[in-house]
């Protein structure tokens, strides 16, 4: 018998090669979650109980670095699964004893604190919705969000509850329990977690929440308009392990850290459930950025897999090759990163420096979960998003008049990025605003707001926002919440925010400002204005730069046109002015 | 230039940056961070105003040094020093 000629039969990445395993399916991955013992689906039992009653439960499943971490010594501050299925029992069982009801809302206020861990971890199991909010807002953003998300509990520090909250109270009168972490006396009007927690009892059972029972809940910037507040429901688990497994390659055991504040999605979906869900570690680390830090940690922790931002890997870069080069960061695997498109050298300085590339992705508060990546199994393309994962539609489509939308199949032709309806993380509401959430789709589509193309080869490149979002620092903010809190001020007669291009976090938030009669635009009015705008929104809202402008560019009907603000920020063309006030 | 007119120039960087801090409040030992609202792009600008504020070339990998009113004093004066 002749022998086969093997050159032609064994090809590198057969094209056919999917034929040979069984395609990815949802209902077949679903398998991987345990369930609830009586029945259901609970992301805390998926997370911490499931691993607490196996093999794992002595396995560290959070490892706190604290600010002073380097003073003390390096002593970190560690909980295992074991440990987290008991604190976090404790919690849900704080919650019964204030009588609160399953679907009840429960949010926190903090730092990345140990005790935000819990507070997550055990809400969940007590049936509530969790809403994590950052702890550098201002008074003005906090408001909004406990308003609209209607919070019946808030977990925060005494520091932080005199500073933004206690001023609040009196318009929040849902809001009736507010618990303060630590040992001081909590102040008037608050309880002691603490000492609830040491009353309650360790043992407990995750409440039989349903597949579609709603977990989380977090706020994203609209164009116009209050925040919009995104539910996620209990099945969304299934979107956060196997994303998780592909896009990140995170593996039972691995040292994670993944570096967003778990007050924005990233934080919560990747830096509290996946992690958990697939058994790894998760380094928590409670200071701000600091590239020695950093590196330090990545050293010292034996990181293998990094799930960090843009901003933050052009800032290490700032700091300098050297710098990286005097730690030894070779337990590290897999690096990647989200929040807005990764530049191209940035792509190659981790793998030249830090000896990987980063691994691009993209998903959205809305998507719950990672929709496309540059994943190990595949050649990446620097500044590229990536491939949809298996399991995700994706595509670029034109919104037609009249509502529906069309698939633009050419490739390289800009359009909106749009997925499939149908995954397991896909948002369920916007709390209170059903029209709003119904505008998200069309024709089967979630439309991301997002512009995009996609080149030849199915990878998806990131163009631009379709609306006026600003994306600073890898948080997409919105400019209405900005000009509210600007036109507050007695001097402002009008004002319109723009994202302004910035080499390290992509855009910073300016403000174009046009004064009330009888107000000079001077120095101190502009200083006075930045401070006010930085006290209501806090520093990661407020805009770095206001502007003076006697006459903001605006349409007939009175809106400002924040493109063109933009428009003439960058030098551009301003186009079509037809439609302004007084012509062109 | 003396420590005084290092921290009037911080100082004056600070509230360029961050106008509602009360800079007569600031404990020059504590990290900026630990005492006001101050991010990381807040913490960059910072570095870069004060090193274009006082004509030094400050590199990149020292700014964490500059994390506080006295650890701006410790670094550039030395550096100052005869100015």
């Amino acid at each position: 018998m002749p022998r086969p000629d093997i050159a032609s039969v064994i090809v590198k990445n057969p094209n056919d090669m999917s034929g040979t395993s069984t395609p990815f399916s949802w209902q077949q991955a679903g398998r991987e979650l345990d369930g609830l013992p009586g029945g259901g689906l609970n992301i805390a039992h998926e997370a911490v109980d499931r691993h607490a009653m196996g093999f794992e439960r002595d396995r560290v499943a959070l490892r706190f670095i604290a600010k002073d971490e380097m003073a003390k010594g390096g002593a970190v501050h560690d909980v295992t699964y074991a440990q987290l299925t008991e604190q976090t029992n404790r919690f849900a069982n704080v919650l019964r004893a204030l009588d609160v009801a399953q679907g009840e809302r429960v949010f926190t206020l903090a730092g990345r604190i140990p005790e935000l861990y819990t507070v997550a971890l055990g809400t969940l199991k007590n049936g509530n919705m969790f809403c994590p909010l950052f702890s550098a807002f201002g008074p003005e953003p906090i408001e909004a969000r406990l308003g609209i998300g209607g919070a019946k509990v808030l977990v925060t520090t005494a520091a932080l509850y005199r500073r933004k909250v206690a001023g609040l109270r009196a318009a929040l009168p849902g809001l009736e329990h507010v618990l303060i972490v630590g040992d001081e006396t909590p102040p008037f009007g608050t309880l002691s977690l603490a000492v609830l927690m040491a009353a309650a009892s360790a043992d407990g059972r995750c409440e039989p929440t349903a597949p579609d029972d709603p977990a989380l809940l977090h706020f994203t910037s609209a164009t116009t308009g209050p925040p919009k507040g995104v539910v996620h429901v209990h099945g969304a688990v299934l979107a956060h392990l196997v994303t998780a497994r592909m896009a990140l390659d995170l593996r039972p055991g691995d040292m994670f850290w993944c570096t967003a504040d778990p007050g924005w999605v990233t934080g919560t979906s990747y830096g509290i459930i996946a992690p958990l869900v697939l058994g790894a570690t998760v380094i928590v680390d409670a200071a701000e950025f600091d590239a020695a830090r950093w590196y330090q940690i990545l050293e010292k922790q034996k990181v293998t897999v990094w799930y960090t931002a843009p901003t933050a890997i052009r800032m290490l870069m700032k700091a300098g090759a050297n710098l990286a080069r005097g730690f030894d960061l070779s337990a590290l695997r897999f690096l990647a990163s989200v929040g807005e498109p990764l530049n191209p050298q940035a792509v190659l300085w981790g793998r030249d420096v830090l000896g990987h590339p980063f691994h691009d992705n993209w998903w959205q508060t809305e998507t719950g979960a990672i929709m496309i990546a540059n994943t190990a199994a595949m050649d990446i393309k620097p500044g590229a998003m990536g491939q949809p994962l298996p399991g995700i539609t994706a595509g670029i489509v034109r919104r037609l008049l009249g509502g529906g939308v069309e698939e633009i199949t050419a490739p390289d032709t800009i359009g909106e990025l749009a997925v499939r309806t149908g995954w397991p993380s896909m948002f369920r509401a916007y709390v209170g605003a059903a029209v709003r959430y119904r505008e998200c789709f069309a024709d089967g589509w979630y439309l991301s707001g997002d512009l995009a193309r996609r080149d030849d080869d199915g990878y998806y490149w990131f163009v631009g926002r379709a609306d006026d979002m600003i994306k600073s620092a890898g948080h997409l903010i919105g400019p209405f919440e900005v000009e509210s809190a600007l036109m507050e001020h007695p001097a402002v007669a009008e004002a319109g925010v723009i994202g302004k291009p910035d080499p390290v976090a992509m855009e910073v938030v300016k403000a174009f400002v046009a004064l009330k009669p009888g107000y000079a635009a001077n120095d101190a009015l502009r200083r006075e204005l930045l401070g006010h705008a930085r006290q209501r929104l806090g520093a990661a809202v407020a805009p770095r730069e206001i502007e003076f402008s006697a006459d903001l560019p605006k349409t007939r009907s009175g809106k400002i046109m924040r493109r063109l603000l933009k428009a003439r920020e960058l030098g551009l063309p301003e186009g079509d002015l037809s439609t302004l006030e007084g012509g062109a | 230039m003396t420590d005084d007119d290092i921290k009037k120039a911080a100082l004056a960087v600070l509230a360029e940056i961050a106008p509602e801090i009360k800079t007569d409040e600031i404990d020059p030992e504590v990290n900026f961070r630990d005492q006001f609202d101050f991010d990381s792009m807040d913490f960059l600008n910072f570095a870069l105003g004060l090193g274009q504020r006082i004509g030094v070339e400050i590199p990149e990998p020292d700014y964490p040094k500059l994390s506080s009113l006295n650890g701006c004093i410790a670094y550039l004066a030395p550096r100052l020093a005869g100015n």
